[in-house]
């Protein structure tokens, strides 16, 4: 099968058992993406699969031949990578690709006008952004320090 | 000595930052090792019993099935849940009972779930009581401390008191579920077994695992750790599994714990049943104080918490009793996890204090105040310093206590009541000893090494700004290199402990360096640790919340979330306060929303995964700031400063509890906050 990640096309010998996040992390040596939970609850995995934030630990690699997957090593020197660390947005660094990478998806969600249960006038309030990254988990509780740096990468 | 700016304090960005932000980190399964193998691990499926056989599906490909009946033997160390496969006794739901090995992780798991498995099952018991006749008090509690103490005669004092409080609180089991789950890559060479593994302690790791392999050369690899809160703390079954299967297979194998066996492998904190009783009068002055503590341990092993030993320094009164109580069940062993003792012990003592204000029709901040010994009131030790009642002052100053109206849910705003509330924190200040090396090289910059961790506290940042001040030289030209058992041996990350202990080596090899003018020094703190005089050695703080709680749901909000510490020197004003900060947040899941959910007939917590067991997320974080006085003291360690790592979570749950009472009237004595205990209490609209 094949799997085009981070613009590049591989091509693998897989289990068709295997998820995207054990493609990327045991096959493809991006280890960026992270495993916390296995189960779709906790966000560690987040990718960009075609723009769009997902699980990667809940998703068959063999059913995504044709997208395009971004992982945290294909962002380089995004804005939001860039808050994170001006804002000291992460403490044991496990949950911080899935982080990024959701509040990169999170960010065109907003673009396009896509609604949350925050329903604030604003968008981008630091509820909405609350409530939009609340599928992402950080056990340190980071989460203070997230806020302002994804604020910041959106330009506010 | 010429002088520099001082690093020490200074907002310094963590060094590993831009590998985190990046996904360069690496953590213990990410490292990339040949001819891996996996390995998956067969958890009990009884709380209690014999394994009497496995069976191995014959078509399945696996490398290898291992169990206690073809497992080799390993040598027995002080904890026996590192016994790994060597009995046919289940202690446990849970417990590692067979390992299975295959080429990829997706046959590993599948012939794991398909494992015929032979079992004696037996009758098992899982559920704390105080009234069990099992309960017994254990000779000593963690880390030493004896099990009970008696001073005056507090049951006079309760009798002959103006008021009294006689209060129960419970908590339940809580998991500590860092972000990464346990995880180790074994290999051997000959007998030399290099592992990957995410642990709080690379020296002590290595040591446990050559002792139960009867090896010498164990290197443990522990770079990046995503966090751990105490669970990481030895070595686990994971290390064990790992090198075991590795040995037998004659492969590297990976061993990574699903979030499942994170309720059971690796530890909880254990569930208490907490009676305190108050007895003052009326100004508020205390005369006894009586705290009991019931908790559990397994059959395997005895773990004691220590959930009463923070009353015996916290108050004064002239009468008091503490005690400690537990019960062996058919459970997996509770183990350390963030603050254990403090942060259940300090619920129930800072409730019952909030209690007795109430009682007096006293501001719940004065009672404290008037209740503030001059020294240690068991043990009659001088404090090294305690600005507790500054905390408590400054604290309410920034918070704006002022004004309060004492009385419960008198404040509605639209569709919530609201309500605010105190308590206090505190910490024990430690160190261990740790040994560090320093080499001046060639192009002027300094290397230091020392067996330590970064579990995301910030310690890879903090031992440089330390280096560089002992040094006299800047941040930038210090090299640190941490993470890796073959350095100088460092104790564990743990206890709020890292950063003094290993601060402590680093600031003795640094200064010797610099004053001897040699290129290299190895510096071994144990002997001015070990000289330390007894004295009372405690970070202080205090928490206040403000909550809103829905008056037709009973949901309910923290809005504001508040900690003031004095915590000694504060080596990095940056991480410092992401870890008040998170300290704090995780007192808020511990308050309303972290409960390990126990079904008696299977014994087990069957909610354990992160749908079910709920930690705080981003929603749940509004207002939250930590702030902190300028507290020196230079009777504790080079550095002049107390741990961080652990007093966030120490009261803040109860200043949460105590909110919801203000706002509602409603004494929730039974955690978590959930709003089903608050529904039928809540006054009418």
């Amino acid at each position: 099968m094949r799997l085009t990640v981070n613009g590049t096309e591989h091509v693998l010998d897989l289990d068709p058992r295997t998820t995207l996040l054990d493609a990327l992390r045991e096959h493809l040596g991006l280890t960026g993406a992270k495993k916390g939970c296995d189960h779709g609850q906790c966000g560690a995995c987040t990718v960009l699969l075609d723009g769009r934030r997902v699980n990667s630990c809940l998703l068959l690699a063999i059913a995504h031949q044709d997208s395009h997957v971004t992982t945290i090593e294909g962002l380089d020197g995004h804005p939001v990578q860039r808050g994170f660390l001006e804002h000291d947005g992460f403490q044991c660094g496990y949950c911080t690709p899935g982080q990024i990478c959701s509040a990169v998806g999170m960010l065109d969600e907003v673009d396009r006008g896509w609604p949350s249960a925050a329903a604030d006038d604003d968008p981008l309030s630091d509820a909405e952004i609350r409530e939009r990254m609340s599928g992402n988990l950080c056990r340190c509780g980071a989460y203070p320090h997230m806020v302002p740096a994804i604020r910041q990468a959106a330009g506010r | 000595m010429t002088t520099t700016t001082k690093a020490v304090g200074a907002p310094l960005a963590r060094i590993e930052g831009p590998e985190k932000v990046s996904g360069r980190a690496r953590y213990a399964a990410e490292y990339p090792v040949d001819g891996v193998a996996h390995g998956w691990i067969v958890p009990s499926p009884v709380p209690r019993g014999r394994l009497t056989a496995v069976v191995a599906d014959p078509t399945g490909d696996t490398m290898a099935v291992l169990w206690h009946g073809n497992a080799p033997s390993l040598a027995a160390v002080d904890d026996p849940e590192l016994a790994v496969l060597q009995s046919d006794r289940i202690s446990y739901r849970g417990q590692p009972i067979a390992l299975v090995v295959a080429d990829t992780l997706e046959a590993a798991r599948r012939a794991a779930q398909v494992l015929h498995l032979e079992i004696e099952a037996e009758e098992h018991e899982t559920v704390l009581r105080a009234d069990h006749p099992g309960v017994y008090e254990p000779e000593t509690v963690n880390p030493g401390y004896p099990a009970a103490t008696v001073h005056g005669d507090v049951e006079t004092a309760l009798a002959t008191a103006d008021v009294t409080v006689d209060v129960t609180y419970s908590t339940p089991a809580l998991h500590n579920n860092p972000m990464e789950p346990h995880a180790t890559i074994a290999r051997w060479d000959g007998d030399d077994l290099t592992l990957y593994d995410s642990n709080q302690h690379p020296s002590g790791v290595a040591a446990t695992v050559g002792e139960i392999f009867g090896v010498d050369r164990v290197h443990v690899i522990t770079e990046h750790v995503g966090g751990g809160f105490g669970s990481k703390g030895t070595a686990r079954p994971n290390a064990v599994l790992a090198a075991l299967a590795a040995r037998v297979t004659g492969r590297p194998v990976k061993v990574v714990l699903p979030r499942q066996a994170m309720f059971s492998m690796v530890g909880h904190r254990t569930p208490t049943l907490q009676r305190v009783r108050l007895a003052a009068g009326r100004d508020g002055t205390l005369s006894g104080i009586d705290h009991q503590a019931y908790s559990q341990t397994s059959r395997l092993y005895e773990f004691a918490e220590q959930t009463a030993v923070v009353t015996r320094h916290m108050y004064a009164a002239p009468h008091r009793r503490t005690g400690h109580h537990l019960l062996r069940l058919d459970m997996p062993t509770p183990r350390w996890m963030r603050a254990p003792g403090e942060a259940p012990g300090m619920l129930a003592l800072e409730c019952a204090i909030d209690e007795l204000a109430e009682k007096l029709g006293m501001d719940p901040i004065e009672l404290r105040i008037r209740n503030e010994p001059s020294a240690e009131p068991e043990s009659g030790v001088a404090f090294t310093s305690r600005h507790y009642v500054e905390c408590l002052r400054r604290g309410a100053e920034r918070f704006g206590w002022s004004g309060r109206d004492p009385r419960p849910a008198r404040r509605r705003e639209g569709d919530w009541w609201i309500g605010t509330g105190v308590a206090g924190a505190t910490y024990p200040t430690m160190a261990q000893p740790s040994t560090a090396r320093v080499r001046a090289l060639p192009d002027g910059t300094f290397e230091v090494a020392i067996g330590a961790t970064d579990l995301g506290t910030g310690a890879r940042t903090i031992l440089v700004q330390i280096a560089a001040d002992a040094l006299d030289v800047a941040p930038e030209r210090v090299r640190i290199r941490i993470g890796d058992s073959t350095l100088p041996r460092a104790s564990v990350a743990g206890g709020s402990s890292g950063s003094a202990s290993w601060g402590w080596a680093v600031t003795g090899a640094c200064r010797s360096l610099r004053d001897t003018g040699r290129d290299e020094v190895t510096f071994d703190s144990t002997e001015l640790v070990q000289r330390q005089e007894t004295e009372g050695r405690h970070a202080y703080g205090a928490h206040f919340a403000e909550v809103r709680v829905d008056a037709v749901t009973g949901e309910v909000r923290v809005s504001r979330l508040f900690g003031m510490y004095a915590a000694g020197r504060i080596l990095n004003a940056r991480t410092a306060r992401g870890q008040f900060l998170g300290g704090m947040i995780m007192g808020m899941g511990m308050a309303l929303h972290e409960e390990g959910v126990l079904d008696p007939a299977m014994g087990e917590w069957v909610n354990h995964d992160l749908a079910g067991y709920h930690v705080p997320v981003h929603a749940d974080v509004e207002s939250i700031e930590a702030a902190w006085l300028d507290e020196t003291d230079d009777r504790i360690n080079p550095m002049g400063s107390k741990g961080i790592g652990e007093i966030g979570i120490v009261g803040s749950p109860a200043a949460i509890v105590n909110a919801v009472w203000h706002a509602t009237g409603i004494r929730i004595r039974d955690l978590p906050v959930r709003l089903d205990k608050i529904l039928d209490g809540l006054p009418a609209s």
